[in-house]
């Protein structure tokens, strides 16, 4: 095996001098419009965070409660299952033995977790 | 600079020539984005100059942005309560320059209806610069189209140097204006002193 010739390397190194051209030029030309013509002009307002006009208040990193743990485990019980339910259903008949295990491994899975929703209580209205 | 007589004569040859000036304003004046931005019944007929029926997309105006730090052009589009023009003033000031203002209706360009009203604002020049006015309760998308075409008008006319450049080009003009406050009997202060002196009619004050 000849080693390749070593002009076809040239060709991507200089496509990579055009691509970094082709990027760095405009924002070149924009730092130096800025230089010469346009003033800076920061301010506190300018600079504060958008928050639809208003001042914000307290600190962007705030905690969600764990609590929401019990909306995504009956969201993965009512929605996401039933996206899995369907094709099961249709495909039931040409289905491996495999296949309907893990299906029914699943389902026991997510039912589990039903069982225990229900015994927090978490599907009664209040 | 060249003289306009050797330029049409030179446009007679198929020759275009233009300055830097000419083409950085034509480049502006054509990608104007507005603050995706209405407050009363106004906002509706702007909507309406913004679909298809009335195109604002000819003017290259038909990006309404989400954030201020993108926009070009504010359109106070409708009426500004008291309540509201602290917010008006922070988003104007928040936008990056240059940057247009257009108030659109008589809400926003003297109170309207609303004028002799206790929570209304009576025009919202009275804290920032208001570059076009458009009278109409509402205004029809005709008239914002005509609006707009007054601001490219306006921005092609501006120049790069000497001491007529616009505000966004003086390095001692401000950039941000001052935010009223919502205080327990009306704004304070209720006008910007620096952008706003009452009209006096008949030496009365109005």
């Amino acid at each position: 095996m000849t080693p390749p010739e070593p002009s076809s390397y040239l060709v991507l190194a200089l496509l990579l001098v055009a691509a970094l051209l082709f990027g760095l030029t405009p924002l070149a030309l924009a730092w130096l419009w800025a230089r010469f013509f346009s003033p800076a002009k920061p301010g506190p307002t300018k600079h504060a965070i958008y928050e639809c006009g208003l001042e914000s208040r307290g600190d962007a990193w705030i905690q969600f409660r764990s609590g929401y743990y019990l909306y995504a485990i009956l969201f993965l019980i009512f929605d996401v299952e039933t996206v899995f339910l369907l094709p099961f259903a249709v495909a039931f008949g040409g289905l491996s033995i495999g296949g309907f295990v893990a299906m029914m491994v699943f389902i026991l899975l997510l039912a589990e977790g039903l069982v225990w929703a229900w015994q927090k209580g978490v599907l009664a209205w209040k | 600079m060249m003289d306009e007589g050797l330029r049409s004569e030179l446009g007679k040859q198929g020759i275009f020539t233009t300055t830097l000036e000419e083409l950085y304003n034509w480049g502006r004046k054509n990608s104007v984005w507005p603050l995706g931005f209405g407050l009363a019944c106004c906002a509706i007929e702007m909507i309406a100059a913004s679909m298809a029926r009335w195109d604002l997309a000819r003017f290259g105006a038909e990006v309404f942005r989400p954030s201020p730090r993108q926009a070009d052009l504010m359109i106070v589009a409708g009426t500004v309560t008291k309540k509201m023009a602290p917010q008006v003033v922070r988003l104007y000031n928040q936008m990056p320059e240059p940057k247009y203002v257009i108030a659109m209706g008589a809400c926003a360009i003297s109170g309207g209806p609303f004028k002799q009203g206790y929570n209304v604002l009576k025009g919202i020049d009275r804290y920032i610069p208001v570059d076009v006015h458009i009278p109409g309760c509402p205004p029809r998308p005709e008239a914002l189209l005509h609006a707009f075409m007054k601001l490219q008008q306006l921005i092609d006319a501006q120049a790069l140097t000497g001491g007529s450049r616009p505000r966004h080009l003086l390095p001692e003009a401000p950039s941000e204006f001052l935010v009223p406050e919502y205080g327990p009997h009306d704004l304070e202060p209720p006008k910007n002193p620096d952008v706003w002196c009452p009209p006096v009619v008949g030496g009365r004050e109005t």
